[in-house]
């Protein structure tokens, strides 16, 4: 069976700043990212469609030891973003001090943009990431 | 279903980077185990092996059939399990259910790691794979981000404020700290019992919240158990420690788990699968070895293996109620954060202090009095493994 749909389509829209994600037409719930069977009730039976980006904190980190490879990059916060339509992406959070962050950024509201993690020699090639701003 | 006993068991010194191979490690283990168990290299009909990054180690895939050949168990069966950190429990639990199956009788189960050989980079870098590589890995999330996450998470969801929370966490690493530095086979063996909540909160941080002490240290290591039919655990030993319980359960993402973190629901169903199958409760348990990669990791694992109260397990702790001769004994070994965590030898290892306090051979200041029923948990990846073993004495 085909997956409606795949990586690759994701990945693409994702870098044009569109998240695609599948709505089940057995249940209705959002799933993203794609899958074969909707997250809630594991129908294969979904249409593509195009998420809302915007969102709220649910919880984040800011990382201080990173992998072999992405060592330059911290100080970084990761988020979990939980989106209106329902899904939880994780992402970046940027436009803030990584080394200030508190419990207070969790529920703040958020945008999303994207940045395109080039990949390591693990990875298969580059990877779209979701990044958030805060909303004020 | 035979029933299926622990006949014997064996481990190395779970260690920081140390010049051992992997196969080398686990020979030492599983020699131990054979004999302790009274038996030969031949008697064994299959090995099944928890290794999870062996490749990326030493370079080395397919590993459970060189650790076989190794020890002079020819010809036989040798599977590699991998499911990131519950490797080993994967191993074990299958090894329980070919014997309990009646085809095999006699089945050696167990695990190897060298994540501390290594390095930090490295290690970062292969834990990060047991995170989604398309959707998560590249925000550059880290095995100790996910547990960070789940700490904020567990403050906003039960209204523990966070620096409360951290305060609790830290006399979690505390209690491991000081059983594991009278385990002679623990990485912190005669370390840091003096440790403080000071020096806890004040450690290097890693990623926010958690710091340093707030984490298992990377580790090499290896356990073996052997696992017999009750017919033939009673020609081998008068002590044979029955697996009466298991249980295990997947799921997918961390953010795909949206609708229970930070509750486990995997380890919820797992655990709710052993307990059934052995006709036990989470009261009957005197000790478990639960995975205690972070402090706030025993936190949510003791919760959800039905011990403490959702959002209340710090009091617990605060209380006594965790701690060697309380409600339950939790990490009596000194768990991952001070026994140490080879991550595809852990769930063997936590079996192999499981099996030893129950025949009452632990150092006398760890050894929980008259334990009876023991319990492992081995958590894999952003808690999408879960394997949950009960053992009980079978004398």
């Amino acid at each position: 069976m085909e997956q409606k749909l795949y990586f690759k389509d994701y990945n693409e829209a994702l870098k044009q700043n569109k998240l695609l994600g599948l709505k089940c037409r057995a249940c209705g719930t959002i799933t993203v990212p794609p899958k074969m069977a909707c997250r809630q009730c594991g129908s294969p039976d979904m249409e593509v469609t195009e998420v809302k980006t915007d969102g709220k904190i649910i919880t984040f980190t800011t990382i201080f030891v990173g992998a072999e490879g992405r060592e330059s990059e911290v100080p970084y916060t990761v988020v979990i973003v939980e989106l209106e339509e329902g899904p939880w992406l994780m992402g970046n959070l940027e436009g803030i001090d990584p080394k200030a962050v508190s419990i207070e950024l969790i529920g703040k509201k958020v945008k999303m943009s994207t940045k395109v993690f080039p990949g390591d020699k693990y990875s298969a090639g580059e990877t779209a990431r979701p990044v958030f701003s805060l909303v004020n | 279903m035979k029933k299926v006993a622990v006949v014997g068991v064996g481990q190395t010194k779970f260690s920081g980077p140390q010049d051992k191979t992997q196969v080398e490690l686990f020979a030492e283990a599983a020699t131990e185990a054979i004999a302790e168990s009274n038996l030969k290299p031949k008697n064994i009909k299959a090995l099944f092996l928890g290794n999870a990054l062996g490749d990326f180690e030493e370079g080395q895939g397919m590993l459970a059939s060189y650790a076989a050949e190794n020890i002079g168990c020819m010809y036989v069966p040798a599977n590699r399990y991998e499911g990131a950190c519950a490797s080993a429990s994967m191993a074990v639990r299958d090894a329980f259910m070919w014997v309990a199956s009646g085809y095999y009788d006699i089945v050696l189960a167990g695990g190897i790691e060298r994540a501390a050989t290594m390095g930090t980079g490295m290690a970062t870098r292969t834990f990060a794979m047991f995170s989604d590589s398309r959707y998560e890995f590249p925000s550059g999330i880290t095995f100790p981000g996910v547990f960070a996450m789940l700490t904020y998470l567990y403050s906003k969801t039960y209204n523990v404020p966070i620096q409360k929370l951290r305060e609790r966490m830290a006399k979690v690493s505390i209690q491991s700290y000081r059983h594991g530095s009278v385990n002679p086979r623990a990485q912190f063996f005669g370390k840091n019992a003096d440790m403080t909540v000071e020096k806890v909160l004040g450690s290097f941080m890693v990623c926010t919240p958690l710091t340093l002490h707030d984490c298992c240290p990377f580790s090499d290591g290896a356990a073996a158990v052997i696992l017999a039919s009750e017919e033939v655990s009673k020609k081998l030993t008068s002590k044979p420690v029955y697996i009466t319980g298991t249980g295990q359960s997947s799921c997918g993402p961390l953010i795909n788990q949206k609708d229970f973190l930070p509750r486990i629901r995997s380890r919820e169903i797992s655990s709710q699968q052993a307990y059934k199958m052995a006709g036990r409760k989470p009261e009957d348990i005197d000790l478990c070895e639960l995975h205690d990669c972070f402090s706030i990791a025993s936190l949510i694992a003791s919760e959800s293996l039905g011990f403490f109260e959702y959002g209340k397990a710090g009091e617990a702790w605060e209380k006594g109620e965790a701690e060697i001769g309380g409600k339950v004994s939790i990490n009596p070994s000194g768990g991952l954060k001070a026994k140490g965590h080879p991550i595809g030898a852990t769930g063997a290892g936590q079996v192999y202090e499981v099996a030893r306090q129950l025949r009452g051979e632990v150092e006398s200041e760890n050894q929980v009095p008259d334990a009876k029923i023991g319990m492992t948990d081995t958590l894999g990846g952003d808690c999408a493994t879960i394997v949950n073993i009960i053992l009980e004495r079978g004398w």
